[in-house]
């Protein structure tokens, strides 16, 4: 069988990294959320905010290993699989990477240590301050690896020296023109994605009668920070957009499967972009919807995907449907998050049964929506690996198809395994549900046995009124 | 005053690659060394050993390669598609022993599937691992800047050797590690498997130094012309004193200092590689000034670098410190 090297190169790298996007978008919310926890049950001394926190933090760090080690793959495949695009933007991106794991990883998977492990060990101070440093670390993470893939989108701040990119001036590389956009995009689709979660593991719970008293305060916290993100996220998706327009053009045109620059900005809804005919067929479209979002004016115009030649276009399909699965994920968890607000002002959140069904069935949103939204971003850059400077098919390493596409078998064969085994856990950990006692002495034993008992007591009389 | 920056730069992807090399070496070699058990709460007293250090352990992995990568692009885009097939084996071994330490804790009927996993991932990541240094000595066929090989050509029996070496080291560090961290009869049993593997990693050592010379006459040149024999023969010398001060320790119910004399073993080891070498970062052609990013570039790295290594060590440290003493039978998995 012949395969094409780059393709397979680009399905593996494709395969392992959203296979990763998944952990980090859940790490980085998640251990926000325990730190918040964990500061409020230090501040209160309400020993139900340390069980809950200790509650996530066993899932936390099941996720947690699984970002790890999917994330040293791809630290180690730019270099098997991309030799060329390392060697061509090493002197650019490396030390970005680099910053990240100073700076970051040593700073997450040392506290984490001390998350995990440290109960019972050190003072609560140590161990909320330990949540909080695995948190900050996150961000910090994101912000760095962000900032590396924005200059692959928009790169600025280098020169190309004898056939190599190097750097000119370090700020301008970090602080490049699409880099604030999509860190805030990212950063509060991970907050997002997280707060959904802990919804549904809520919803869950109330409609079993099980931990009512965890759950609402689940509900809750999740909805209350729902009710502010998933509507920011419009915005900063829109103002995303509108810098992809004014530095990859050719990207949202694909976005759009818009084909004429001078041609109406319809919206479609629906439509099968046809990239021989280079123009779209069975279109449901809002008429002008597309000039409105991305130019504010009716009539306004922009580029369509004919000014370029076909050989640097996206593929039109992959970023059009892609698009659109963001979208409607998306605007489902700005629905389920106003819905839920407008539920919990009147007061009956709790007991409207309709909506505590779906939002418990639909946890996986966010991470649909992700995963949809780097498509788009990643396949609407090609065929540019570096936009506009380096293509992706003279990136790839000089191994043979062959022997990638051997790798790319295991991959999804031990990812596939790996996975379905988290989810599992993860799953049965949800089932357990947090402790009715808090885990304070390394036997497992408590060490407050009457404050156990109390709480219990009143957990037992609040499940039966 | 002109700083030779890929030189500060070698020594430091040279200190990465050695701070990994000793770190996640005990705990591979721990995660090895449960095959040697089949008790559940020997297995479990043994993990809880490494349990809060494996994943800041493993972060000087992607330190050394991304160091690699910043400071030597030249050399990473050649090293990593000729070292393709140990390194993607390695990642995959590391998944499975990473996933492994939580799903152990939470699996009941599956737990022997991944006790299998900790086993088998930490023996293939430490047989890569052992591959990969091998196929680096042998050299690395280059052409236009570019691997020009083939995808078996680091596999010889020369890299095999260095498979097992690195294996049995491993092997040592977490014996000796669990001669300092655990009580008991796993202690005890340790102290007996480290002194066999002492011996091993020493027979392992002995027949790569002797082999790397006669194999490869750029070594022979480094180690036997005059006047490099005057300063390199206390090498080996240094090397056989420590191991007979960590088999002394051993005998002597000593705590701390096998795994010492394991990690200076170790140290040793290295050296005499990185004499072997230097300053070909990728034998035999390409040098670490051909290799290197531009200045710029490493400075930018080396700036920071130097500012957050002390850090970074100072809360790793730190940790070690919060989880000192030993490990207790019944300490559960958070």
């Amino acid at each position: 069988m012949e395969f094409d090297p780059v393709l397979i190169a680009r399905l593996q790298f494709a395969f392992t990294i959203a296979f990763h996007i998944i952990f980090p978008t859940f790490t980085i919310g998640l251990s926000a959320y325990i730190a918040t926890l964990m500061v409020m049950a230090m501040v209160t001394g309400r020993e139900r905010l340390q069980r809950l926190a200790q509650f996530w933090t066993r899932i936390f760090a099941i996720s947690f290993a699984m970002g790890v080690v999917s994330g040293v793959v791809l630290a180690y495949q730019f270099g098997t699989n991309w030799s060329r695009f390392s060697a061509f933007a090493g002197n650019v991106i490396g030390p970005l990477i680099g910053y990240e794991v100073l700076t970051a990883f040593f700073l997450e998977a040392t506290f984490l240590g001390i998350m995990l492990f440290g109960w019972g060990r050190v003072p609560m101070r140590l161990q909320v301050f330990s949540s909080i440093m695995v948190a900050l670390g996150t961000v910090i993470s994101t912000f760095w690896i962000i900032a590396a893939n924005s200059w692959m989108q928009t790169p600025a701040g280098h020169q190309i020296v004898d056939g190599i990119a190097v750097p000119l001036d370090w700020w301008d590389i970090i602080f490049n023109p699409s880099f604030p956009y999509r860190f805030a995009h990212m950063l509060n689709a991970a907050y997002l994605t997280s707060a959904f979660v802990v919804l549904a593991v809520g919803a869950r719970y109330l409609l079993a009668d099980r931990h009512p008293e965890q759950a609402r305060t689940m509900m809750r916290m999740a909805i209350g920070l729902l009710a502010v993100l998933a509507p920011l996220q419009v915005l900063l998706g829109d103002l995303h957009g509108l810098n992809t327009l004014k530095h990859q053009p050719i990207k949202i045109a694909a976005m759009e499967a818009h084909w004429d620059t001078f041609g109406p900005g319809n919206f479609h809804v629906f439509a099968w972009p046809d990239e021989e005919a280079e123009e779209n067929h069975f279109a449901i479209s809002i008429p002008q919807g597309a000039s409105l979002i991305l130019t504010h004016r009716l009539n306004g115009q922009f580029l369509g995907l004919k000014e370029v030649p076909p050989q640097e276009r996206p593929p039109v399909k992959t970023a059009f449907f892609a698009f659109r699965v963001m979208l409607a994920a998306g605007f489902f968890m700005v629905a389920a998050a106003l819905v839920g607000a407008w539920l919990m002002w009147r007061g009956v959140l709790f007991e409207t049964r309709w909506y505590l069904r779906i939002v418990a069935n639909t946890w996986w949103i966010g991470f649909v929506a992700v995963i949809a939204g780097w498509i788009v971003t990643e396949t609407g850059r090609q065929p540019w690996i570096v936009h506009r400077i380096m293509r992706t098919a003279d990136a790839i390493s000089p191994v043979t198809a062959s022997t990638v596409a051997t790798s790319l078998a295991l991959f999804v064969v031990i990812y596939g395994i790996v996975f379905a085994a988290g989810i599992y856990y993860i799953n049965r950990l949800i089932n357990k549900g947090p402790q009715s006692r808090a885990l304070e002495s390394p036997a497992g034993l408590p060490t407050r046995p009457l404050s156990a008992a109390h709480d219990a007591g009143r957990e037992a009389l609040a499940s039966r009124g | 005053m002109q700083i030779d920056l890929p030189l500060v730069w070698a020594a430091i992807v040279g200190l990465a690659v050695a701070m990994y090399v000793i770190l996640d070496g005990f705990d591979l070699g721990i995660g090895v060394l449960l095959g040697l058990t089949d008790k559940a709460n020997e297995r479990d007293q043994m993990v809880n050993a490494i349990a809060p250090f494996w994943d800041g352990n493993e972060t000087w992995l992607v330190l050394g390669g991304g160091a690699l990568w910043i400071a030597f692009p030249g050399a990473y885009a050649v090293i990593m598609p000729a070292l393709y097939v140990p390194v993607i084996a390695m990642l995959l071994a590391l998944v499975f022993r990473g996933v492994a330490f939580e799903f152990r804790a939470l699996a009941e009927s599956s737990k022997p599937f991944w006790d299998s996993a900790m086993i088998g991932g930490s023996a293939l990541a430490a047989l890569c691992q052992g591959a990969i240094l091998g196929g680096l000595i042998q050299g690395i066929r280059i052409e236009n800047g570019a691997y020009a090989g083939g995808a078996f050509d680091w596999a010889t029996p020369f890299t095999a050797l260095c498979a097992l070496g690195v294996l049995a080291g491993y092997a040592l560090l977490g014996a000796t590690w669990l001669v300092l961290k655990t009580e008991g009869a796993i202690a005890t049993r340790a102290r007996e498997q480290a002194k066999i593997l002492l011996l091993v990693v020493l027979g392992f050592m002995v027949i790569v130094s002797a082999w790397t010379p006669f194999a490869f006459e750029r070594i022979f040149e480094r180690w036997f012309s005059l006047p490099n024999f005057f300063y390199l023969w206390p090498v080996p010398l240094v090397t056989a004193l420590v191991a007979f001060i960590g088999w002394r320790a051993l005998e002597r119910g000593r705590e701390v200092m096998p795994f010492l004399s394991a990690i200076a073993l170790f140290l040793l080891g290295y050296l005499g590689l990185v004499i072997s070498v230097f300053p070909y970062l990728v034998p035999p052609d390409l040098t670490i000034w051909q290799a290197s990013a531009t200045p710029s570039t490493q400075m930018f790295m080396l700036v920071g670098t130097l500012m957050l290594l002390p850090i970074i060590l100072g809360y790793v440290v730190f940790v070690y410190w919060i989880f000192r003493g030993k490990v207790r039978e019944g300490d559960s998995y958070h």
